[in-house]
């Protein structure tokens, strides 16, 4: 996703002038062919997050379509303030990009570890929340985002990982895309879980159960209709993230659940316990740790269906 | 008129025209019951200094590309940065009794787009720096020669914000940036040298890559000839350090920090105005 980015950002750069890239001091090397063909529009903004997100805001209030980026964990908590007032509060088309986001750098520790943003980012008010499932959205997503107005915070993983859209789907902010068909279940997966999310229900399809999967890319707005068709329609909803289950993607669902009664299917949220990890290894081990395999995954949503009513 | 007796005159109308204005604010203060008088009275000699004589600014087309930029970074002070709009000619000077009234577009700290003049809102500190930065950069990128001024607290010199802004700037090489630092020794429940260690202050923006001068914030000569002196020739981004007196203007609020929060009654709203030659 990092490097899909890089290079998607440096095409729209080239084509309009007002986009400018202000990091906190990563990414070496990765915006080289940035900094080549937009001379004057790159900014290493030092170790610095609040300012940067404050610099970007003026930019912003000045015409400019600044966007800041960082790890994620720093993006985003160490600089809330900035960007609930000079963000949210002014309405402006500031993009925030956090990178390594979820259990990404799992091995580098909590300090590295990002599953609490989406809780906090979702709740500003302006702010709509993406989180791309594979480099494919990704570059659909900045394309999609350089033509909105308003603050926007996308949630990128890191680099190599599948690529799940095998064609180019059609692409809209707040609109979910089904990666492929089923009729029992329906996996609602965020963000970089959607590989292991196509795991899942494959695993399902060998036990008999028939599982759509769909990477609901933007977690705010909530795609309504989406979801006001899927829980007529299954028996099962499962929501799937890489970050906590306090009040992040499954839990947006969940309010959405509860302002929606009655409904038909249930709602199983997978994702990760209120709790620091220690120890935990890389991505696939703290994956594993932390109930989020495909197999784990399949396994849960069979246990909810067998569960009774 | 000799030269001398018309710079007098010139300092005797900007000077009058800050009583005017305090007189106003120690009115809204009363009359709404907002706090934040004495941080409001410190710097009204600053904003009247920037307005009548500095910033390139025009009420009549307040959305001017080309126009210099001024951020209350401590938005507390929000009732002198309205009176100071609205004695300008932003908006109708009776839009001031609305001020913190149930829905006002004035609130008690500055919101976005709240009334014409106003570029950002403020009100917790340490942002209006940074903003002002990402503003030059746009100046440079988009060619255009505007210049920033940001009015920060000493207080707000307490959040870490402000000294990233400052080395950024610095390491920016920005020359259109100015600060004032409206210095009146306070902060909310202290001597803000005693809460932080804020002294030198002057030495602490020059170690950051700034210019940085020193003057009497209440001397509207000093006042108007630092802030013209911007961009100062040594292309670093400029400090001024106005030494200032918190509540200045009326006997018994200098200096006593209790009109951090204390709203004025009536009477002393009168005295207030007796003692500014206004009634």
């Amino acid at each position: 996703m990092r490097n899909a980015f890089a290079a998607e950002l440096k095409e729209l750069a080239t084509m309009d002038e007002r986009i400018v890239l202000l990091s906190g001091d990563i990414g070496n090397r990765l915006f080289d062919n940035f900094k080549r063909e937009c001379p004057g529009r790159f900014f290493n903004c030092g170790v610095a997050e609040a300012n940067m997100t404050g610099v970007a805001a003026g930019m912003a209030m000045c015409g400019l379509r600044p966007i800041t980026y960082t790890i994620t964990t720093f993006n985003t908590y160490r600089c809330l303030e900035q960007i609930r007032l000079d963000v949210c509060y002014h309405n402006l088309p500031v993009t925030i990009v956090g990178v390594g986001a979820g259990l990404s750098y799992a091995g580098l520790g909590a300090t590295h570890q990002s599953l609490e943003d989406i809780t906090m980012l979702r709740m500003l008010p302006n702010m709509t929340v993406i989180c791309p499932g594979d480099a494919v959205e990704v570059r659909l997503a900045l394309r999609a985002v350089v033509k909105q107005e308003g603050p926007v915070y996308i949630r990128l993983g890191k680099k190599n990982e599948p690529v799940i859209n095998k064609q180019e789907p059609l692409f809209e902010i707040g609109k979910g895309i089904i990666i492929h068909e089923g009729s029992d279940v329906c996996i609602l997966s965020t963000g970089n879980m959607l590989p292991v999310a196509g795991d899942a229900a494959l695993n399902l399809q060998r036990q008999g159960v028939s599982a759509r999967v769909v990477s609901m890319h933007t977690v705010k707005p909530l795609d309504a209709d989406l979801l006001k068709d899927v829980f007529a329609n299954f028996k099962i909803i499962a929501t799937v993230e890489e970050h906590s289950l306090q009040g992040g993607f499954g839990g947006s669902i969940a309010e959405w659940t509860v302002d929606h009664q009655p409904l038909k299917g249930r709602l199983c949220r997978i994702g990760i316990a209120d709790k620091f990890l220690h120890g935990c290894g890389d991505q696939e081990n703290a994956r594993d740790t932390t109930g989020l395999t495909s197999n784990q995954i399949s396994e849960k949503i069979l246990a909810v269906m067998n569960q009774p009513v | 008129m000799n030269k001398i007796t018309a710079m007098n005159n010139k300092f005797y109308e900007l000077e009058s025209t800050a009583r005017h204005i305090r007189g106003k604010i120690i009115e809204m203060s009363h009359k709404s019951g907002a706090a934040h008088l004495g941080s409001s009275l410190s710097c009204v000699d600053i904003l009247v200094a920037l307005y009548w004589n500095v910033l390139s600014i025009n009420p009549d087309n307040p959305s001017d590309p080309d126009r210099d930029r001024f951020i209350l970074s401590k938005g507390h002070a929000a009732s002198a940065l309205f009176a100071t709009l609205a004695f300008k000619g932003f908006f109708p000077v009776n839009v001031l009794d609305t001020f913190a009234m149930p829905g006002s577009r004035l609130e008690e700290h500055p919101g976005p787009n709240c009334i014409s003049g106003v570029e950002a809102a403020t009100g917790s500190l340490g942002h209006g720096l940074p903003l002002g930065i990402g503003m030059a950069l746009s100046g440079r990128i988009q060619k255009q020669a505007y210049r920033i001024f940001a009015l920060l607290s000493d207080g707000e010199c307490n959040e870490g914000s402000v000294w990233e802004a400052a080395m950024f700037a610095a390491g920016q090489h920005l020359d259109n940036v100015l600060t004032i630092i409206d210095f009146n020794k306070w902060q909310a429940t202290g001597r803000s040298c005693e809460v932080m260690a804020h002294e030198p202050l002057k030495e602490k923006w020059k170690s950051f890559g700034w210019s940085a001068y020193e003057i009497d914030g209440h001397n509207m000569s000093e006042l108007v000839d630092a802030l013209n002196n911007f961009p100062d020739g040594s292309g670093r981004p400029v400090a001024v350090i106005a030494h200032t007196v918190k509540g200045k203007g009326v006997s018994f609020m200098e200096d006593d920090n209790n009109w951090h929060y204390r709203i004025p009654d009536e009477q002393e709203v009168i005295n207030a105005k007796k003692e500014l030659g206004l009634l």
